[in-house]
């Protein structure tokens, strides 16, 4: 009963291809020397200057400490967000408390706020604090994200409280229940979550473009982006950039991905 | 003392840790903290700290901001000054243009794709599914930039990739990039490659939510695949396409990144977008009166066309 239409396989098989074509070119031009990448036809095979790019890299923009940064920026956003956020979600899940619909509805409302409005006043508070250019100012704003505190109450309306009141009655206390029972049963959203804060602090470009002052505080896409704005760009190395940032967040995806998508849908289908 | 130190050590604990829980067990110092009454406080606390200090103290200091002029110290109110240069500025109608323009092209150019690369993806006579479902979901976890970088040379004028590929079928090299037409296009392109993917996704699972009975029935009362597409997928979708609909809409009208990249605006301010042009001026020119009216501007066109949107596509039932 189950056949198969070829025409179908094929025209997905085409926007596959579309999707993931740009990626086994950028893979490429990595590789060329900087005069190859606008070679006339493009270079698709490897080009052998791989090492020579990764060291043009370092002396440019310090790559090895540019992609620590990222790592810290991204790492410590998504430990903190997931941690407001299972806490939030899990009082705005399975507890009644006064003020409770009004700080859930404000807390939504920022989400359809252009981030923009924020940039400014943000600037201002960390100037004052005298925060510029540190981790810290990039860290914080990334802390408590509206999306996230959503998808865990959306995920923990439906664990039943039967579950949570047997062990209260077995005499566990509320920390007891949130870290031996809410999170193990819910662990799928919450390393979707996870995944979801990381890739935007990875990614995130405009607050830490106007945060960061100093080369040595630069994340992989504010460097990449000033080293583009250069009046010579190496483009070999460029690319190089822009492949070595994509390439945590498709190996997470990769080994994460049943979680990630299945969070993805969590959050667009519970209404 | 050292039998049961929390039991007997009140003296010690800060107010409010006397409180025995109202089971009356008998627990540490440190669980006396969480009252069946306190413990949701708690647990918000820190979203709540985070929220007044990055989201509603910025709100509210961002309208105050942009009813003023000048920096720091020097800062005085001038009223709706900054609004009504904005009203007579021919560069935030430009960004206004470009902007409205993208959105009007971009957003259900990329949604009818994706809804496209959905169905496809929904259909069982497609062989090896899961791998093309992975292949249209990479794009959406590549930066901004990184994909902006990366489409600045596969756009290029002389040597680009796809000026390449299309010279495989005879067509002339297009000026991406490099003419106003053209960019617009550009920048249409990267951000529909970027994100189609990620809504086909969203769009599966809500295709997955469909009850099967209901095709079944409509198939026994003889309805086609057009009509059952028509009477079922799309008001089953109807929630899913106007979440897809108001977050494209709000991502678009706050293009920043792409552009910025791409183009940087050009040429000709062709590509120069409302948050482009308001980080121009806050950050740019430390205009950071005028640049808060420019976003409090935005923020009123994303609540005007966000509330049009739910109107027109929800509800009606």
């Amino acid at each position: 009963m189950k056949r198969h239409s070829p025409l179908l396989t094929l025209l997905l098989a085409g926007a596959f291809g579309l999707c993931v074509a740009p990626f086994y070119w950028l893979a490429m031009a990595a590789t060329q020397e900087n005069s190859d990448v606008f070679s006339w036809p493009p270079k698709l095979l490897p080009g052998g200057h791989l090492m020579e790019n990764l060291q043009g890299l370092q002396d440019s923009i310090g790559l090895t400490r540019v992609l620590f940064n990222t790592a810290l920026v991204a790492g410590v956003q998504t430990a903190g967000a997931v941690v407001v956020s299972v806490l939030a979600g899990y009082a705005f899940a399975k507890f009644e408390f006064r003020g409770r619909n009004l700080f859930f509805v404000l807390l939504l409302s920022t989400l359809v706020l252009p981030d923009t409005v924020m940039l400014i006043p943000i600037f201002e508070m960390m100037m004052k604090l005298g925060l510029i250019d540190s981790y810290q100012s990039v860290i914080l704003p990334g802390l408590v994200t509206p999306f996230g505190i959503f998808l865990m109450r959306q995920s923990l309306r439906s664990m039943p409280d039967e579950l949570l009141d047997a062990a209260r009655v077995d005499g566990a206390g509320e920390l007891r229940v949130l870290w031996r029972i809410v999170i193990p049963v819910n662990r799928p959203v919450i390393a979707a979550l996870a995944l979801f804060v990381f890739l935007g602090g990875w990614n995130q470009f405009v607050w830490p473009l106007i945060a960061l002052r100093s080369p040595d505080m630069y994340t992989l896409p504010v460097a990449t982006a000033t080293l583009q704005g250069l009046v010579t760009t190496n483009y070999a190395q460029v690319l190089l950039a822009a492949a070595i940032a994509a390439i945590p967040v498709m190996a997470l995806f990769l080994v994460l991905q049943r979680q990630f998508i299945s969070g993805l849908l969590a959050g667009a289908t519970k209404e | 003392m050292s039998l049961a130190p929390s039991e007997h050590a009140p003296a010690a604990a800060p107010a409010g840790r006397g409180t025995i829980d109202q089971t009356g067990r008998t627990r540490t110092g440190r669980r006396r903290l969480l009252t069946p009454t306190s413990v949701p406080y708690l647990l918000i606390m820190p979203a709540v700290l985070g929220f007044a200090i990055f989201k509603a103290y910025p709100i509210v200091a961002s309208l105050w901001i942009s009813l003023t002029t000048g920096n720091g110290a020097d800062r005085h109110f001038t009223g709706l000054d900054n609004y009504q240069r904005l009203l007579h500025d021919p560069l935030f109608w430009t960004a206004l243009k470009n902007t409205a323009l993208i959105l009007v092209v971009q957003v259900p150019l990329m949604l009818g794709l994706a809804l496209l690369v959905a169905l496809g993806l929904n259909s069982t006579k497609v062989w090896l599914r899961p791998l093309w479902r992975l292949g249209v979901f990479v794009p959406s976890l590549t930066g901004l930039v990184a994909a902006g970088v990366m489409f600045s040379v596969i756009l290029n004028r002389d040597a680009g990739l796809l000026n390449w590929v299309l010279s495989l079928f005879g067509i002339d090299r297009v000026n991406w990039l490099g003419s106003p037409f053209w960019a617009r296009i550009g920048v249409v392109l990267v951000i529909t490659w970027h994100y189609t993917g990620y809504n086909a996704v969203i769009y599966l699972a809500g295709l997955q939510g469909i009850p099967q009975e209901l095709y079944e029935a409509a198939k026994v009362d003889g309805a086609g695949p057009i009509r059952r597409f028509v009477s079922i997928t799309v008001p089953q979708l109807r929630p899913i396409l106007l979440l897809t609909v108001v977050l494209s809409t709000i991502g678009t009208l706050q293009l920043f990144d792409e552009p910025y990249v791409l183009t940087g605006g050009g040429p000709d301010n062709s590509t120069l977008t409302v948050t482009m042009y308001l980080y121009n001026n806050g950050f740019k020119y430390f205009d950071f009166g005028y640049a808060s009216a420019l976003a409090y501007a935005l923020a009123l066109i994303v609540a005007v066309l966000g509330l049009l949107q739910v109107r027109l596509m929800g509800e009606r039932k």
